[in-house]
């Protein structure tokens, strides 16, 4: 095990992931938390979400980082830690060619997450459907509405505890 | 019906019931409504096409449901989806006729057991005439669904219900399972 981890650090896509964090480690100190070298994906976590704004401008706009492109950001339910989370998946697309995902949690009954949807564009329909699917809200969103479910549609459904309504209209929906 | 390849060349008489020239005139030219809802219209829209050309039955696509007298209801019926299929059927004028085609459609399909957003059968909601079980059928299964449609709408008298009709073309249908197992048979053998 040991050894396979000194393997993949050295991947080039973890080294770069890693210079990227170093800088803002070194920007946001304490918000930032300790560098994952997941080989698939190399991440960090935003340990205080309130400035998780800051963070993201920072990302794009800082000429060392120049994060231009979200790729994805996706909804997590951890339900042993009472929270719900988003990871987006970043990447200096055409520019310095690096990627990172950073992750950001929030409570699980009334969380809320700032919205980047003004940073990355992308990220304003990817934010709906976290809402849509785990219930956390997005500050300052531009358009907060469910995205597929029905507006009227009860619960989150991949929330782990989801279980599904009864009737929907007047129309049966379970088996 | 093969009276055009007849060639009436003298002033000739046709004798036949009201019944069976309008049930002629439906069957002809079924229209059916333009919509497909999931990967099941691919498979409905080939069969549209020119390779299965579905025009020779006089079935081809309309794009309102005012104009149309037969709902395909192709794909995936969503719970969101599912009013909207109501409201489309009720525009549609009788006599209007409904096939499900697909396993989404006819019973939820894959989405049966955790699909939360699927309706588990559109007969929940509307009435359907005839079933095309597949995961897509095949155009060829889409075809024989629409020859079914054809001969029940041949079942059809003035003053009978459609239950009554549809109870006619269960009593003439005959049970597929003895020509299988002499197809397989032969497949066999050969
Ligand atoms: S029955 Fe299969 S092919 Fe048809 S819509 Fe459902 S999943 Fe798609």
């Amino acid at each position: 095990m040991g050894e396979t981890q000194e393997n993949t650090s050295q991947l080039p896509e973890v080294i770069e992931a890693k210079a990227v964090w170093a800088v803002l480690k070194e920007k946001f100190g304490d918000a930032v938390s300790e560098f994952d070298e997941n080989p698939t994906m190399p991440f960090f976590e935003v340990l205080e979400p309130e400035r998780w704004l800051d963070i993201a401008l920072f990302m794009r706009d800082s000429p060392k980082l120049r994060f231009t492109y979200m790729a994805c950001l996706s909804g997590v339910d951890y339900p042993e830690e009472k929270k719900l989370g988003i990871v987006c998946n970043l990447e200096s697309l055409g520019e310095l060619g690096h990627k990172i995902a950073v992750k950001v949690r929030c409570e699980r009954e009334g969380g809320v997450i700032s919205s980047v949807a003004r940073v990355w564009k992308t990220a304003e329909w990817h934010e709906r459907e976290a809402f849509d699917m785990y219930g956390m809200t997005f500050s300052n969103h531009p358009d907060l509405r469910r995205i597929l479910c029905p507006e009227d549609w009860e619960g989150y459904p991949l929330r782990k505890d989801y279980e599904v309504q009864e009737t929907y209209h007047g129309i049966k929906v379970p088996e | 019906m093969g009276l055009l390849d007849a060639k009436i060349s003298k002033h000739n008489v046709l004798v036949t019931s009201v019944d069976n020239v309008m049930n002629w005139a439906r069957l002809s030219s079924l229209w059916p409504m333009g919509f497909g809802l999931a990967c099941c219209a691919i498979e409905m829209m080939a069969t549209n096409a020119s390779n299965y050309d579905l025009e020779r039955f006089g079935i081809f696509p309309r794009a309102s449901p005012r104009q149309s007298d037969l709902m395909i209801v192709a794909g995936t019926v969503t719970m969101k989806m599912a009013e909207r299929v109501v409201r489309l059927y009720e525009q549609m004028p009788e006599p209007r006729y409904v096939l499900s085609m697909g396993s989404c459609s006819n019973c939820g399909g894959p989405y049966w057991k955790h699909g939360y957003h699927v309706l588990k059968g559109v007969d929940r909601i509307i009435p359907v005439d005839v079933y095309v079980p597949g995961c897509p059928p095949r155009p060829e299964s889409l075809i024989g669904g629409l020859m079914k449609i054809q001969e029940l709408i041949r079942m059809e008298q003035i003053g009978i219900s459609r239950a009554e009709a549809l109870k006619k073309l269960e009593e003439k249908s005959m049970d597929p399972s003895q020509l299988i197992q002499e197809a397989r048979k032969s497949a066999k053998a050969s």
